[in-house]
């Protein structure tokens, strides 16, 4: 149980911000470039009308 | 150790689908859905057997009273309602396809039955959109809301023990359901109005919020699932024994794109219900006003605001899940993992519940393989940033329906590279074969061998027509009777129904 003590109590998150997608340090360029390879195919599979679909799209309440 | 009494924690989810038709003028949604279900069912079933409405009474209250003025969902019978070989049931809902994938036994089997609803939904688009004319299209998705404040349901399904007092329930379950998002929400972009006028909660960074569902919750307990949404459902319709069980039916939680939390979400669930089976709790973590927590926890992304709870502590939503995170190790110790399915996937649950929570408080980004509202709001800030776009553009409005989308050439959760529970294989195989090890492998075996016998069928009976006698009723109260260990040679050897009656002593 000790080392679960440990994780938990390490964070004191009040006085930390958000984790920003653009982080810097060790890994954030390879992290970096692995998202821009991700944009680039979203990219080319987007709906072409993006306004037209987002209007169109009404369900009707369910369960 | 002490004996653990927990009813076994049998699982089932059941996923109303946004459906979209694209064509020139209007569409009727309901016309579409039944497309959608008749598509699968004539194009890749042999027979058809429909839903046996018998014995369903969606309006009986766990709390032992009927409310009068409450809205009891109302059945509609006259809409395309079949069985699948894999024991699901697959009908139109309201205005949506609607699957409900069959018992499962622990959280792993049902992951794989819940991406098998998946790829059915896949299938069934595309026979669909084979009988379409040319510029029309009907595409799926598995989400929760339009956007446009219509939200539909992603249901859980829990076997519980008859004996355990409801409030037990609702006390220690409503902590647990307010905070479980953190790790099971499938995230949006935006806020939707709710019916009635109340606070907004504040966004604690972008508009951008945790949870697609938290919006439509209105109540802490109640029967209604359309209207003033309750965190904690009281519909009471076991489908099973009625003396010894009740079917905790869950309704806050999201539809899942990612695996991982789909197995979380019923593997976490499962564990916390054992232990308010075995009165095995923490001191209740009740918050002040558990709905506006919940809409609090949903628009804070930055997982550092607290949570004022009744007895006047104030919590982190990741402070109150490690309670029960713990107390469930203790518990795990104590009465053993046997009522969520094993060592196996009762430890593995704990562990990878442990690893989530350590995420969420070091580096939330770190679980963007893991987490759909992560790998969203990963993916919509670097969108954003290339493209110059602020968080109301229609663009991101798109993505976030987009990343939902069934389609294999559109789906974006499908490129974000998730991590998975189950394999291609295993879910080929349960599209249509059912679990082994629950009453759905009866009901599942039974339709593949001798569906041209069998009238209907629901989760807790088949009833079959072997010609020359009445029909005949076989009832099912026992979930976990009926498996492959039970009847599988048995139903190996038969060569007809009447032969299996016989032999069942029916």
């Amino acid at each position: 149980m000790a080392e679960r003590e440990q994780v938990r109590r390490s964070a004191p998150r009040e006085t930390e911000s958000p984790t920003p997608v653009d982080a810097t340090g060790e890994g954030a360029t390879e992290l970096k470039a692995e998202l821009d390879d991700l944009l680039d195919e979203i990219d080319d599979v987007l709906e072409t009308n993006a306004e037209e679909f987002v209007k169109n799209y009404v369900q009707k309440g369910g369960e | 150790m002490s004996r653990a009494v927990a009813v076994h924690k049998v699982v089932g989810i059941e996923t109303e689908f946004g459906i979209l038709h694209r064509c020139d003028g209007d569409s009727n949604p309901v016309a579409a859905s039944s497309m959608i279900i008749n598509a699968y069912v004539n194009g890749f079933l042999c027979q058809r057997v429909s839903w046996d409405f018998e014995d369903e009474q969606p309006g009986t209250d766990a709390r032992g009273f009927n409310e009068f003025d409450a809205l009891a969902p109302e059945i509609e019978t006259h809409l395309v309602n079949a069985v699948l070989t894999n024991g699901a049931r697959y009908y139109v809902d309201h205005a949506h396809p609607e699957l409900s994938t069959p018992e499962c036994s622990d959280a792993r089997q049902c992951v794989v039955y819940d991406r098998a609803a998946e790829e059915i939904l896949i299938r069934s688009m595309e026979a669909a959109n084979n009988l379409l004319p040319d510029g029309e299209e009907l595409v799926i998705h598995k989400n929760n809301s339009d956007g446009k404040g219509n939200s539909y349901g992603c249901h859980e399904n829990y076997l519980v023990d008859r004996d355990v007092p409801f409030s037990r329930i609702v006390t220690h379950i409503m902590p647990f359901f307010v905070t479980r998002q953190i790790f099971c929400g499938a995230g949006k972009i935006g806020m939707e109005v709710p019916l009635v006028e109340r606070e907004p909660a504040a966004f604690s960074d972008r508009p951008f919020q945790i949870s697609q569902r938290a919006d439509f919750f209105e109540e802490e307990v109640g029967l209604e699932t359309t209207l003033k949404r309750p965190i904690v459902n009281t519909r009471d319709e076991p489908h099973a024994d009625t003396r010894k069980y009740r079917r905790m039916h869950v309704i806050i939680g999201d539809a899942n794109m990612s695996e991982v939390q789909t197995y979380l979400k019923l593997g976490t669930t499962s564990l916390v219900l054992a232990m308010i089976d075995d009165d095995f709790v923490p001191e209740p973590l009740t918050p002040l006003v558990p709905v506006a927590a919940l809409r609090q926890v949903s628009c804070d992304t930055s997982l550092s605001g607290l949570v004022e709870l009744a007895d006047g502590r104030r919590l982190r939503a990741t402070e109150i899940q490690w309670e029960y995170l713990e107390m469930a190790r203790k518990y795990a110790q104590s009465h053993g993992l046997d009522a969520v399915g094993g060592d196996d996937v009762g430890n593995d649950v704990l562990d990878r519940w442990e690893a989530v929570l350590a995420g969420l408080e070091t580096d939330p980004m770190s679980l963007a393989s893991q987490l759909d509202w992560v790998a969203k709001l990963r993916l919509y800030e670097g969108f954003a940033q290339r493209h110059g776009l602020d968080w109301d553009d229609p663009k991101l409005a798109a993505l976030d329906l987009q990343y939902h989308d069934l389609r294999p050439s559109k789906s974006l959760s499908r490129r974000m590279g998730l991590e998975r529970i189950s394999t291609d294989d295993e879910v080929n195989e349960a599209v249509s074969a059912p679990p082994p090890t629950t009453r759905a492998y009866f009901r599942g075996r039974c339709l593949d061998k001798f569906g041209d016998q069998i009238v209907a069928a629901n989760w807790d009976s088949m009833v079959f027509d072997i010609g020359t006698d009445p029909l005949r009723r076989v009832p099912m109260l026992e979930p976990l009777r009926g498996t492959q260990t039970h009847v599988g040679s048995l139903l190996d050897e038969c060569r007809d129904a009447a032969e299996l009656l016989r032999r069942l002593g029916n």
